[in-house]
């Protein structure tokens, strides 16, 4: 682009300008959607630690009352 | 008695619909006058700010075109927005919608009540701009004119005004979103009046407004009535 | 299930661009009349095309929401319009220094092209607020499918009206695309950098609604995991938790 800046100066301002303007566009998109995506994962990411959380504590609440149940037996 | 027909026998025409709409809106701004004063009331000030605004004392042609679309333009938006408050307030639409009718016959009965408002403002408004603004003055060959290029922008002006009322007045921020819609789709409509009326309000010898234009105007009310027609149902909640 | 698909789009669409573009820099010759600036002209006028394209392509998907009540026509109908007002920024920009290079102004007020995009894009640009003003998703749907059908009905018979508003004074390359009238040598980019643009549109779009589909599974997700945190969480519901029902 810039070689052929030199060799056709008039205009081609205007030209890299529109071409610029038109990569900017499409720079800003992704940066857009990388964000929105940045924001998904990270919902994703507390959505997994509460599932663990849940798993972690019906575990914990399996445990309990299986004890429970053998004090009672015994 | 013609009962043995696939139709239920208690629908209401159509036209029956319509004229009983029609007679409502036409009692509803008789008793309680508040859609019609306003725009006229608004027209007038308007014409009043364009003379400070484009400080001179009369206008012609072009110039004079475009202050009476302005105007009319702005004044019908107004008029547009308040077009369905008051059925969706007192839940007019719901008692039509328990009616045995056609729901189109709204569509009808609102575009006809808002094109005879359009009209009844006109009447008013265009002898003030004449009396007020307008340089070369009236011949009644021009009344003529004008009066059909009105009538013809009236038409477009109140079917997209009607639409987009009905759809406006469901949104939580129906003022403000109304003539954000309404305007770019009635460029077409200023750009063709406007270029009809300039000729038939210029100072030097005034002219017969251009065919095409009124042809692209005839075309414009075609589309978009018929467009509402098809989708206005739509509007409408079950 | 999307990512195969999407790879080979957006392969496609990078290499159909910069094939394009190449060929436009290198291969098409300087237009006599304007010169190098002509070459605004292979990302402008597809960028253009596509827009409008896209926002009769939305109005349709619209029509076909209405008609079936299918959510996947309104996303489809949503998508294309939100990317058609992306694009017809870029168009805005482009043509913008388009005009300033061939006629020395910003924007050309008898270009009928340039000025009925100009209308169409403001009309678009209420779509969102229309949408965002409708709280009921049903009732956001079916009114905004209502403004996508009327508006892309608008988008053809607004050019008629504001190309008879004008005669013509620039009757300059953008008069030629539709009159078949370019050279093959600038054809072939041009036609290029077109398929590119839809591509890109397509790529774009397709982006766009699985990231609306994943957000909605998301949502769906946080949901269902508050309702069985509701069911487990013992001082909200102790009766229905695991352990003290064994002990009963």
């Amino acid at each position: 682009m810039l070689t052929l800046a030199a060799n056709f100066p008039d205009g081609s301002g205007y030209v890299l300008a529109a071409y610029l303007v038109f990569a900017a566009l499409l720079l800003v998109y992704l940066g857009i959607t990388a964000y929105r995506l940045l924001g998904l994962e990270k919902r994703l990411t507390k959505l997994t630690e509460e599932v663990d959380g849940l798993e972690r504590q019906r575990a914990h609440d399996a445990t309990a009352s299986e004890h429970e149940e053998e004090v009672k037996l015994s | 008695m013609t009962a043995a027909g696939p139709r239920p026998p208690r629908t209401t025409p159509t036209r029956t619909a319509v004229a009983a709409l029609l007679r409502k809106e036409l009692l509803l701004e008789r008793r309680v006058p508040q859609v019609l004063p306003a725009m006229a009331l608004f027209s007038v000030v308007t014409f009043v700010v364009f003379r400070f605004a484009l400080d001179t004392t009369s206008v012609e042609g072009r110039t004079a075109s475009g202050v009476l679309w302005v105007t009319l333009l702005f004044a019908a938006m107004l008029g547009a927005g308040r077009l369905f408050v008051a059925d969706h307030e007192e839940g007019g639409i719901d008692a039509l919608l328990l009616a045995p009718v056609d729901r189109t016959a709204l569509l009808i009965a609102k575009a006809i009540t808002f094109v005879a408002f359009l009209a009844l403002v006109e009447v008013v408004a265009v002898p003030v701009f004449v009396v007020l603004l307008l340089e070369p003055g009236l011949s009644i060959a021009d009344v003529g004119r004008l009066a059909l290029v009105l009538l013809l922008a009236d038409i477009g002006i109140a079917v997209i005004g009607t639409l987009f009322g009905a759809l406006a007045i469901q949104t939580r921020a129906r003022d403000l979103i109304l003539p954000l819609m309404a305007l770019p789709l009635l460029v077409p409509v200023v750009i063709m009046a406007a270029k009809a009326t300039a000729p038939v309000l210029a100072v030097t010898g005034s002219g017969a407004p251009g065919g095409r234009y009124l042809a692209v105007l005839c075309l414009y009310d075609l589309v978009f009535g018929l467009l509402a027609y098809a989708v206005f149902d739509f509007l409408l909640d079950d | 299930m999307y990512s195969a698909k999407l790879r080979t789009l957006a392969l496609a669409t990078v290499i159909t661009l910069t094939g394009a573009f190449v060929l436009a820099a290198y291969y098409a010759p300087i237009e006599a009349d304007q010169g190098f600036s002509q070459k605004i002209f292979y990302v402008h006028v597809p960028m253009a095309i596509v827009a409008l394209g896209g926002f009769v392509w939305g109005g349709i998907q619209g029509l076909l929401y209405l008609r079936t009540r299918d959510p996947k026509h309104d996303m489809r109908s949503y998508v294309a319009i939100h990317m058609s007002v992306i694009l017809g920024i870029g168009v805005l920009v482009t043509g913008g220094i388009w005009a300033r290079s061939a006629w020395g102004v910003w924007f050309e007020w008898r270009e009928a092209t340039l000025v009925s995009f100009l209308i169409v894009f403001l009309l678009y640009c209420t779509y969102q607020p229309l949408r965002f003003s409708i709280t009921d998703p049903e009732k956001q749907s079916r009114y905004a499918a209502v403004f996508a059908v009327t508006a892309g009905t608008f988008v053809p018979l607004n050019f008629i009206a504001v190309r008879l508003a004008n005669p013509f004074i620039h009757p300059r390359v953008l008069n030629n695309t539709t009159g078949g009238a370019l050279p093959t040598d600038m054809k072939i980019p041009f036609y290029l950098a077109l398929i590119g643009m839809t591509l890109l549109f397509v790529t774009l779009s397709r982006v766009e609604m699985t990231h609306k589909l994943t957000r909605g599974r998301v949502r769906g997700l946080e949901r269902r995991l508050e309702r069985l945190q509701g069911e487990s969480d013992p001082a909200g519901l102790p009766a229905r938790s695991a352990a003290p029902q064994v002990m009963a």
